[in-house]
């Protein structure tokens, strides 16, 4: 029971741990970056078993000893390693242009990986220490890493996230000291004891800093903070994000995306609110005047104002406020603004309420905290205008560090609900930052055309219209034909301010002036394609993946084709980065990287391994048991942290509920598995195997069935409240997970049975697995789409079942 | 005494020629490294000529980027890479650009020995001292006041008499030597600011990177007619220094 409740701990911490890390590196750097660095980092645990294997003949014996040892290293590691390793000037933008960096992430990898490496031994040595307790063991492991997932999702609304480090400390020494109590001598348990209060003091100790340090120089918030008088004026924190608000006199911020060249406008002052360090979205100062709100007129996003007379507006990612201004100062006749972060919404409306005019306050304004897709898919009241805000800075952008998040927001399923809930005669509008060669805005057009198409409008060029600065482009969308008289109003539009349209029903190519020019007419060319006959021939030429998003490849920002790879390598040299789209090279780079590093992991201890005995598995068959169970169960918790994502609303309640609800019952079912084991070896039914072919099979039943009924299912309950919905996500995974929860603890006891020194081995092999499973999960999505994650997952537990049979029937034969 | 008298307004002229023209040590250690910067940078132009519409850049500029010691703007860690055809890193989250930026930047300005240019971004003061060795005046703001002072420092101390580098917000331009012919903007911004467009000379350039450090964004040229009007044109992506200040 103690070592039980100690494995509890250490894997609470553990990926409480895991998960904070993101955070971290996601502030310190960029979130690309930081899911390639952990990705590696976390391949401690798979070291683990192949470091347990080779010397668990000197360790197994010394279990309590090497057990507290390691767990209070790992407690000690979370903070130090993460210290550590801000030390190292790694600098990720630099790292094609200077070979140092590479020994710089190598550094990094090899510090962060220590507590992963630590905390794997302590869990993989449970598991050999104990092989007759495997399925309790496991039930610990999973239902502490399900309260961990949980906990850091609380800690992170109470602490900062730097401040969260030493917090999780505490269970590690915790852990040890329950491990020492566990023995009998006085010693032992004082000990235990003592290590427990140091656990509960370390946080108290350790130094707090208050303010983060450990930016990169080249974040947009260290960046602002260098201008005299700049300083950091308010502060918040959620897993969603660190807001800090900067207050700039001397250099004001300025914020006026890609505003028309015609315009003499100076935006009023404005504070500039930075997430993560990044990404800033202004407050502007409101005194109630519009005049100097005059500069709003001058941006792209403002087109549909002209064409519509007191509109009801709902704004999409309303952030610092940018875009209900907006509407504020065109008379919209009422606003309804949807902003993700509750923190920024309490920035805006409170904290900062008279600096921005009261504007969440104001009457005519309705500001939810909601999931933009999700509070478009439950709205039953229509809109003259939806405005979509464009949210993500620039570099990010141009950059792709958001390739592989998921967006909801951009597919044809959402811009189809958009398009149902706007009133007749009512425009969608739809900003992104413009790259050359474009790549949003056509994906974009491409997503409209067929959104369009599929609400049954046959021509639906009719209805659009592109128009672009010298750094923006707006899609306008409208419920109804696009008349000639509006098309005039867009023209003068345009020629006052100096943007040029790129797609207009009625504009020819060429026929207006032309006062942005591109080395090549990318966006009329590309929208007319995309109308036309051509259109699939096109996308399938075109150097980026601009095929439509959809809700089973939400992947709007992965615009990578492979295709255009040898063209990026070329023009390295000379700065031909822009076509580079960072995140998906990043993940095959992470994931070969892995790979190699797995694979050194699993076969180096087969050749220290006693080899002999026809019983049991053979060293082919454990590797392929497990490692198949290791990227099933990961494959399978992916896709439906991303299902739910959609039905939840909120990626932090989905993420929560998802985790902890696998792992939760995931560690029921290995509780329940010895007892299923056994009633079925009573019986006589099928031996020791019937149990894995069972829970395979209910596996690959019940994962089919939620692929053809979910999305009948969510539809009909996208209303509920969130109680409801969360209660309904948890019933359908609870029955799935609690299966997944079995093939492990039984394949671990059957290697024990027969090989007891293989069980570390396979722990470790399950554990690399792990690894690979969350970075190939990310790209098979991109590419197959969440269903065929899935299903992918379904195969790999028929491949577990049958390399169990056949070494079942090994087993049986020997 | 007759000797020195005779060869002394000969010493006289060396040392005011020396004072008044930039340092360009002719046996410095890093000539060859600079010359095969700029045949790397005439290769780089080669290959991108379809995009930027030129096989080659004006001689001028390639001639000053020959002359110009890039490794007096680079912090000591990272002088043994000067010459390399790479923005590297100088302190305060800022780089010095790229040469090939540089001298495309410099090229895509059009001016000449009269011409009247506004920088703003000094960062390390190496645009500046290119165009100073093309131009009469170049006049530099710097948000930052480290970086500017820094620079200040250091164009003076190579002899750099026609930049003028001033610490402050470059927003609104430099109104008192305005109008420019030329306008060079190495901070990118999220708009245009209007005095800048309004300093720009009738038939005058502004070239302007988009985007964040060490990555490729884009290069915006913009042109002011005769009349006034203004039209921009996208050239190829680029690698540059961040958004500073936040405009």
């Amino acid at each position: 029971m103690a070592v039980g409740l100690a494995v509890f701990l250490v894997s609470m911490a553990l990926l409480g741990h895991e998960i904070l890390l993101m955070r971290l590196l996601s502030i310190t750097q960029w979130h690309h970056f930081a899911s390639m660095i952990i990705s590696l980092a976390l391949l401690g645990l798979g070291a683990s078993g192949t470091f347990s294997t080779l010397f668990q003949k000197w360790l197994i014996p010394r279990f309590h000893g090497v057990f507290c040892i390691n767990a209070i290293l790992f407690g000690l590691a979370i903070p130090l390693s993460f210290a550590a390793a801000r030390l190292v000037p790694l600098n990720p933008l630099e790292i094609l242009w200077d070979p140092r960096q590479w020994l710089y992430l190598v550094q990094v990898y090899l510090i962060l990986f220590l507590p992963f490496f630590f905390a794997g031994n302590c869990l993989t040595l449970a598991l050999a220490r104990f092989p007759k307790a495997i399925h309790r063991i496991y039930f610990y492991d999973l239902l502490g890493a399900g309260f961990g997932a949980l906990g850091i999702m609380v800690l992170l609304f109470v602490l900062p996230p730097w401040d969260c480090l030493a917090v999780l400390s505490a269970p590690g020494f915790a852990a040890a000291g329950l491990v020492r109590l566990d023995l009998k001598p006085r010693r032992s348990r004082a000990v235990g004891s003592l290590l427990m209060l140091c656990g509960a003091g370390f946080p108290l100790l350790w130094p707090q800093h208050g303010t983060f340090p450990g930016i990169s120089p080249y974040k947009g918030l260290s960046s602002a903070l260098l201008a005299p008088g700049a300083r950091v004026v308010a502060q918040r924190f959620s897993p969603l994000g660190w807001l800090s608000v900067v207050e700039s006199p001397s250099i004001p911020f300025r914020h006026a995306p890609g505003m028309g060249l015609q315009c003499h406008a100076e935006p009023p002052p404005q504070l500039g609110v930075f997430v993560d360090g990044d990404s800033m979205s202004p407050i502007t100062r409101f005194d109630g005047r519009l005049e100097p709100l005059a500069f709003l007129d001058c941006l792209t996003s403002a087109l549909p104002y002209r064409l519509l007379n007191a509109p009801r507006v709902l704004v999409l990612g309303a952030g610092g406020g940018m875009d209900v201004l907006m509407a504020r100062a065109h008379g919209a006749r009422s606003i309804d603004a949807v902003e993700l972060d509750a923190c920024m919404i309490d920035l805006v409306r409170d904290a900062f309420g008279e600096y921005a005019g009261h504007l969440y306050s104001d009457e005519k304004v309705g500001i939810h905290a909601a999931e933009a897709r999700s509070f478009v898919s439950r709205s039953r009241e229509t809109f003259d205008l939806i405005q979509v805000s464009l949210l993500d800075s620039f570099t990010a952008s141009a950059t792709g560090g958001h390739a592989l998040s998921e967006s909801y927001l951009y597919t044809v399923e959402s811009m189809s609900e958009a398009y149902r809930i706007l009133s007749p005669g009512g425009y969608l509008a739809v900003t992104r930052w413009l790259k050359v060669p474009p790549r949003d805005s056509l994906k974009l057009f491409a997503t409209a055309v067929v959104a369009l198409e599929r609400s049954g409008i046959s021509t639906p060029g009719e209805r659009m219209a592109l128009i672009r600065s010298w750094s923006t482009t707006t899609l306008l969308v409208k419920k109804g034909a696009i008349s000639a008289e509006d098309g005039a109003q867009i023209r003068d539009f345009c020629n006052r301010r100096g943007f040029d349209i790129d797609f207009c029903p009625g504009v020819q190519p060429g026929e207006t002036r032309s006062f942005n020019l591109l080395d090549e007419p990318y966006l009329s060319d590309g929208a007319r394609a995309l109308l036309g006959e051509q259109r699939d021939a096109f996308m399938e030429r075109y150097k980026f993946a601009i095929e439509p998003a959809t809700d089973d490849r939400p992947y709007f920002f992965h615009f990578f084709k492979w295709r255009t790879l040898p063209e990026i390598l070329s023009s390295r040299g000379r700065g031909g980065l822009p076509l580079m789209e960072w995140a998906y090279p990043l993940l095959v780079m992470t994931l070969i990287q892995a790979l190699v590093l797995s694979l050194i992991l699993i076969l180096a201890p087969l050749f220290f391994l006693e080899r002999g005995g026809e019983s049991g598995m053979g060293g082919g068959r454990v590797v392929l048991y497990f490692a198949a169970l290791g990227l099933a169960f990961l494959f399978m918790e992916i896709a439906f942290i991303q299902k739910l994502i959609l039905f939840l609303g909120h990626p932090i309640t989905a993420a929560s509920v998802v985790i902890a609800g696998f792992l939760v019952f995931a560690g029921l079912g290995s509780r329940a598995s010895a007892a299923l084991r056994e009633a079925l070896s009573r019986r006589r039914v099928m031996g020791q195997g019937g149990s894995i072919l069972m829970a395979t099979g209910g596996i690959a039943l019940l994962a089919v069935l939620d692929i053809t009924l979910l999305p009948w299912l969510f539809t009909r309950l996208a209303t509920l409240g969130d109680a409801a919905r969360i209660a309904v996500s948890m019933a359908v995974i609870a029955p799935l997970a609690f299966l997944m929860g079995m093939p492990f603890p039984l394949g671990l006891a059957m290697v024990g049975d027969s090989k007891p020194a293989h069980v570390p081995w396979a722990s470790g092999i399950n554990g690399c697995a792990s690894v690979l499973a969350t970075v190939l999960a990310s790209i098979l999505a991109v590419h197959l789409g969440l269903n065929a994650v899935i299903l992918l997952a379904v195969a790999l537990y028929g491949l577990a079942a049958m390399a169990f049979g056949r070494s079942r029937e090994k087993f049986q034969g020997g | 005494m007759v000797r020195i008298s005779t060869s002394g307004p000969v010493w006289i002229l060396a040392l005011v020629l020396a004072a008044s023209t930039p340092l360009h040590a002719a046996d410095d250690p890093f000539k060859s490294a600079r010359e095969g910067m700029v045949r790397e940078i005439e290769g780089d132009v080669r290959r991108t000529s379809e995009r930027i519409g030129k096989a080659a850049l004006d001689p001028r500029v390639m001639e000053v980027l020959a002359r110009v010691l890039r490794h007096e703007f680079v912090p000591e860690s990272e002088k043994s890479h000067a010459y390399e055809n790479r923005p590297l890193p100088i302190g305060y989250g800022q780089t010095i650009s790229q040469p090939y930026i540089v001298a495309l930047m410099t090229d895509l300005l059009k001016v000449g020995g009269e011409s009247v240019v506004l920088e703003v971004g000094t960062g390390s003061g190496y645009q500046a001292a290119v165009l100073a060795e093309i131009v009469r005046s170049v006049y530099s703001i710097e948000i930052i006041e480290e970086l500017a002072g820094t620079a200040a420092e250091r164009l003076k101390r190579l002899g750099y008499k026609n930049v003028e580098v001033r610490t402050g917000d470059g927003y609104h331009g430099w109104k008192e030597h305005a109008p420019f012919d030329g306008i060079v903007v190495t901070a990118a911004a999220s708009h245009i600011p209007p005095p800048l467009i309004e300093q720009l000379k009738p038939g005058g350039r502004m070239v302007i990177p988009v985007g964040g450090p060490f990555f490729v964004q884009q290069l915006l040229l913009v042109e002011k007619g005769q009349e006034g009007d203004i039209q921009t044109r996208q050239l190829l992506p680029v690698a540059f220094v961040p958004l500073t200040g936040g405009h």
